[in-house]
């Protein structure tokens, strides 16, 4: 039988697997909610009553409060799903990149031009 | 009997279609990744498929987690695009090929790929932006079967599956009994990783030789596992799998067409390449 590798750790990262998937459902139940623009709209207009309708827990709350994505990404959040809320504010990828990592969103778009390497 | 004529493989990335809407097709950032694209369609007006069956995975519009197929596979007469919460514009309708879907259903189900069937679907940015990029225009010439691969929730199929869900594909298209000229079109990756401290992680070392292996190796990613691929290419980079799902359908013996790899789009490296058989 094949060794089962999916636990193997990557540093810096978190590996979207069964355990996150459990943790994060309502989170990610939500994010996926906002497809729909009435749905974005209705959280913009409540954000604590859609938080609730959809049973986030409070761990959930603070990082949707904070919008922070690494808080989020712990909270069981799934990238694709978190990629929607950051829509929500218009926020491009690296934006969210530059959060993760500390750096600024200048400092983030160098690091990524700085990977063609020679 | 069906004849798959080649198969093309790119990134999908969402900023893509917010670049096409904007029309930055020769903005200083955008041209070195859309300049990739015009020999692609000379080839495509050179082979002139009649089908394209689009290997992919669905970020949250057809599919949530309440139920997430390894593999699916649609059978609807037409695929429609809708709002992905990002704001970036729905492209036309796809006309859908139900008979041809079916028959690859029972060569596959036959084979042991355990398939979900979909006979209603939307399709998001992975299958419409590639489709965009091949015909600008967006009045589609081709009639669609979209294969949706779970690039998203862990445990993933293995590299080696996916390949070999490739070749299952190759032979049921060659088993059809139409005349079609089909192309595969894989979608996702190159390396990239949007989320975690390890946000931007980019590999070009490991791209050029993924895709140098396509040509000359074609099983050489699947030595690895997909935690391994995540390690190497990064969280998103492991879209990959939808490349292998491509190349699988070609024999063993290829020709490369055209290959164009960019850093970075957004957070990816992008990658395309065109192969045919040899």
């Amino acid at each position: 039988m094949p060794s089962i590798k999916s636990h193997q750790p990557v540093p810096g990262t978190t590996i979207f697997d069964g355990e996150q998937a459990r943790k994060g459902y309502a989170l990610n139940k939500m994010c996926y909610s906002f497809n729909d623009a009435a749905n974005r709209k209705a959280f913009l207009d409540d954000e604590d009553e859609y938080c609730t309708r959809y049973g986030l827990n409070a761990e959930q709350r603070a990082a949707i409060h904070a919008r922070n994505v690494l808080q989020l990404i712990a909270a069981g959040g799934n990238a694709y799903y978190l990629a929607k809320f950051a829509g929500i504010f218009k926020l491009d990828m690296q934006d969210i990149g530059a959060q993760q990592t500390g750096m600024t969103k200048d400092q983030f778009k160098a690091r990524l031009i700085a990977a063609r390497g020679n | 009997m069906a004849k798959i004529v080649g198969t093309i493989t790119t990134s999908h990335v969402p900023a893509i279609g917010g670049a096409i809407a904007k029309g930055l097709q020769n903005d200083p950032y955008w041209k070195p990744f859309f300049d990739g694209f015009p020999p692609v369609r000379d080839w495509l007006a050179s082979v002139k498929p009649d089908v394209v069956v689009v290997a992919y995975n669905d970020h949250g519009l057809n599919f949530f987690l309440d139920k997430m197929p390894t593999f699916a596979i649609g059978a609807a007469p037409e695929y429609r695009n809708a709002d992905e919460g990002w704001g970036i514009p729905v492209v036309p309708p796809f006309q859908g090929d139900p008979a041809l879907s079916w028959h690859m259903i029972e060569s596959l189900v036959a084979e042991d790929f355990d398939l979900v069937t979909c006979q209603e679907m939307s399709v998001d940015h992975a299958f419409t932006l590639p489709m965009a990029l091949l015909w600008p225009e967006q009045k589609w010439p081709v009639r669609t079967v979209p294969v949706v691969v779970n690039t998203v929730q862990s445990p993933l199929p293995s590299a080696a599956r996916c390949y070999k869900l490739g070749q299952a594909i190759g032979r049921a298209i060659a088993s059809w009994p139409g005349d079609e000229r089909v192309v595969v079109l894989g979608t996702g990756g190159l390396s990239h990783q949007l989320d975690g401290e390890r946000a931007g992680f980019i590999n070009k070392d490991f791209d050029l030789k993924f895709m140098e292996s396509l040509v000359n190796d074609p099983t050489w990613a699947t030595q690895y596992s997909t935690v391994e691929l995540v390690e190497l290419a990064g969280t998103q980079g492991v879209e990959l799998l939808n490349w292998l799902v491509a190349r699988g359908t070609l024999p063993n013996k290829v020709r490369q067409v055209h290959v164009n790899y960019h850093i970075p789009i957004s957070n990816t490296a992008s990658g395309l390449q065109v192969l045919e058989p040899a």
